[in-house]
C-alpha cells in the first residue's frame, strides 16, 4: 500500500515538474507579454495541482494535508487574479498585443 | 564533500560583493539601496549558515522526537532582528531618495553632486 | 539529498543577484529583489531556521518589495546608463571577493556540531527551556525572554524608523478636493475580478496574521511576522479600495497610536516587573508560577512588538501612497 502511494506521489510530482517545466520554457519562448502570461499559467494552476496533490499523498492523512489543501486553495485564488491584474494593468500602461499580420482580427487584441 | 559545505559560504562571498558592488558603483540611489540589501541577505545566510547541526532540525520541541538534534537557536534569533531592521532603515533611506528627487530633480549621484556644485 | 537542494537555490540566487546589478529598469531590479528574497528565505528553511525564513518571506519579499515600488512611482523608474570606466570598483571588488573566499578556508566544517558557536550558551538555551520557560518554540523564547532587552532595542528601532519616515514625507494629509473628485483613478473602480477576490481574501489573511501571532509560542511565529501579515492585508484592502477608504478605515491617528502603543505596551511589561519586584523585564514575577508568569510575559511583548510593527509598515506605506507628485 504504501509501495502504491509512494509511486502515485512520484507520478504526479513528476508531472508537475514537467508542467512547471512547459511554463517556464513558454516564458522564454512567446514573443509577446499576454502569450506569456497565457503560458506561465500552465504552471500556477497545473503545475500547482499536481505537485501540491503529490506532496498530500506522501504527507498521508494528517493535519498537514488540511494544511496542504488550504494552501492549494489560496493558490488556485489569487494566481489567476494575479494574472488577470497583470494584464490589465498592462493593457492600462499600453502594451498592445501583437496583432496577426492576416487581417483577419477583428480587433480581438485590442 | 568538505567542498560541498563550503559552496554555501563561497556563496555568501559572492552575494556579498555583488551587493558592495552595487553601492559602490552604481550612481543611481535606489540601486544603491537594493545593492545594500542583498549585501545584507548575505549576511544573514553566513549566520544561519553556522548555525546548522548536521541531522539537526528546527529548534521547536514536539512532543514527537525527545532527544532530537536542535540546530542553534541564537543565530536565529539575531537575524530574526536583523531583517526587520533592516526593512526599517530601507523604508528611511528609500524616504531620503524620495525627498531628494523632490528637491534636486534627479536621484542620480553625479547630478546631484553637480547641482550642488553650482 | 537536502544539499544538492540547496546548492540550486544558492545557484540561482547568486544568477538573480548578477541581473538585479545588471538590470537598467528599476522596476525590474525590484522585482528581482523580491524573488531573490523568497530563494533566500527557501534557503533558510532548508537550514533548519523555520521562524526566519517566515519573517524574510512576510518582511523581504512581501513588505519590502511594495515599499521599493512605492518610492519608484515617486521617482523615476529607470536607471541612466553609464558610460564611464568602472574598472576600478571591479577591481576592488574581485580582490575583496578573493580575500573573503579565502577566509571561508578557515570556517569549521558546514554542519559539524563541534562548532565553537555551538559550544557556550545555546546548549544552555536548549537545555533550560523547559525547565524555566516551557513552550515549544526555543527561538521565541530566546526572543522574548533570555534575549528580552535585544528585542525591546528593536521594537524601538522600528518606531524610530516609523517616525523619521513620518517626518521625511509628512503624514498622510487629508487629501486636497481635486483628488476627491479623481478619486476613481486611487481605487479599482472597474476591475470587479480584483475587486471580489481581494475582499474574499483580507479576512483570511486577517486571520492567518492573528494565527501567526498567537501561535508563536509553540511553532514558527510571533510578532514582526504577524505585524507583516496584517499590515499587507491592510495595504491590500488599500490597494483595491483606495487611499481615502483605507484612511477611513484605520484613520492616521490610530496609526500613529498603534505605533507608540506597541512599545508602551512592552516597556510597560517590563516596568510592572520591576513594580512588582523583581527586575526590568523580569515575566517571572507577573504571576504565583514563575513559568506561567514567563509565558504570559512573552504573550505580552509579542502583542506589542505585533502592534508596533503593523502600525509603523501602514504608517510608512500611507506616508508613501499619500504623497502625489
Amino acid at each position: 500500500m504504501q509501495l502504491l502511494l509512494d509511486v502515485i506521489s512520484w507520478v504526479l510530482l513528476t508531472l508537475g515538474g514537467i508542467a512547471v517545466l512547459v511554463g517556464g520554457i513558454g516564458a522564454l519562448r512567446m514573443p509577446d507579454l499576454y502569450t506569456r502570461m497565457h503560458a506561465v499559467s500552465v504552471t500556477d494552476s497545473l503545475g500547482a495541482i499536481l505537485v501540491l496533490t503529490g506532496i498530500m499523498f506522501q504527507a498521508g492523512l494528517s493535519l498537514a494535508t488540511i494544511k496542504l489543501i488550504a494552501i492549494l486553495l489560496f493558490l488556485l485564488l489569487t494566481s489567476p487574479t494575479a494574472s488577470n491584474a497583470l494584464a490589465s494593468a498592462a493593457l492600462i500602461a499600453g502594451t498592445k498585443p501583437l496583432d496577426e499580420p492576416d487581417g483577419g482580427n477583428t480587433g480581438a487584441g485590442r | 564533500m568538505e567542498l560541498l559545505g563550503l559552496f554555501n559560504y563561497w556563496v555568501f562571498a559572492i552575494l556579498l560583493m555583488i551587493g558592495f558592488y552595487a553601492v559602490i558603483a552604481k550612481p543611481n540611489l535606489i540601486k544603491k539601496l537594493i545593492g545594500l540589501s542583498l549585501f545584507q541577505a548575505a549576511v544573514f545566510l553566513l549566520y544561519i549558515t553556522m548555525g546548522r547541526i548536521d541531522g539537526g532540525t528546527a529548534p521547536i520541541f514536539s512532543k514527537a522526537a525527545d532527544a532530537a538534534i536542535y540546530s542553534n537557536p541564537l543565530p536565529q534569533v539575531l537575524i530574526l532582528t536583523a531583517i526587520v531592521v533592516g526593512i526599517s532603515t530601507t523604508a528611511l533611506g528609500l524616504g531620503m531618495v524620495v525627498r531628494i528627487r523632490e528637491e534636486y530633480g534627479s536621484i542620480e549621484e553625479d547630478e546631484i553632486a553637480e547641482i550642488d556644485r553650482r | 539529498m537536502t544539499i544538492l537542494f540547496g546548492i540550486f537555490l544558492l545557484t540561482l540566487l547568486v544568477i538573480t543577484a548578477m541581473a538585479i546589478v545588471k538590470a537598467k529598469n528599476l522596476f525590474v531590479a525590484v522585482m528581482l529583489t523580491g524573488i531573490a528574497s523568497l530563494l533566500v528565505a527557501a534557503n533558510f528553511f532548508l537550514l533548519d531556521a523555520a521562524d526566519v525564513a517566515l519573517t524574510e518571506a512576510a518582511v523581504g519579499a512581501g513588505i519590502s518589495t511594495v515599499l521599493f515600488l512605492s518610492a519608484l512611482a515617486l521617482t523615476s523608474d529607470r536607471e541612466r546608463s553609464r558610460t564611464k570606466n568602472r574598472t576600478m570598483s571591479l577591481a576592488v571588488t574581485i580582490i575583496a571577493t578573493l580575500v573573503v573566499i579565502y577566509a571561508t578556508f578557515d570556517k569549521p566544517r558546514f554542519g559539524s556540531p563541534e562548532a565553537p558557536v555551538h559550544t557556550h550558551v545555546a546548549p544552555w538555551y536548549l537545555e533550560k527551556t523547559p525547565e524555566y520557560i516551557d513552550i515549544p518554540n526555543v527561538v521565541t523564547a530566546v526572543l522574548g525572554s533570555y534575549r528580552g532587552y535585544d528585542t525591546l532595542g528593536e521594537v524601538f528601532v522600528v518606531l524610530t524608523a516609523g517616525i523619521g519616515v513620518l517626518f521625511l514625507l509628512g503624514s498622510g494629509r487629508v487629501l486636497a478636493p481635486a483628488r476627491e473628485e479623481r478619486s476613481g483613478t486611487t481605487r479599482l473602480r472597474h476591475h470587479l475580478i480584483q475587486r471580489v477576490v481581494g475582499r474574499l481574501l483580507i479576512p483570511f489573511i486577517l486571520l492567518f496574521g492573528l494565527y501567526v501571532q498567537f501561535h508563536g509560542e509553540y511553532g514558527p511565529g510571533g510578532g514582526f511576522q504577524a505585524g507583516a501579515i496584517i499590515a499587507a492585508a491592510i495595504i491590500l484592502y488599500s490597494l483595491i479600495e483606495g487611499e481615502d477608504h483605507a484612511l477611513r478605515v484605520l484613520p492616521q491617528k490610530v496609526l500613529l497610536g498603534l505605533m507608540a502603543g506597541g512599545a508602551i505596551l512592552y516597556a510597560g511589561i517590563g516596568v510592572i516587573g520591576m513594580l512588582l519586584g523583581g527586575n526590568f523585564l523580569d515575566y517571572s514575577v507577573l504571576s504565583s508560577d514563575p513559568v506561567k508568569g514567563q509565558q504570559l510575559g512573552i504573550l505580552l511583548i509579542e502583542a506589542g512588538v505585533g502592534i508596533t510593527v503593523t502600525g509603523t509598515l501602514l504608517a510608512i506605506y500611507h506616508a508613501f501612497a499619500a504623497r502625489s507628485s
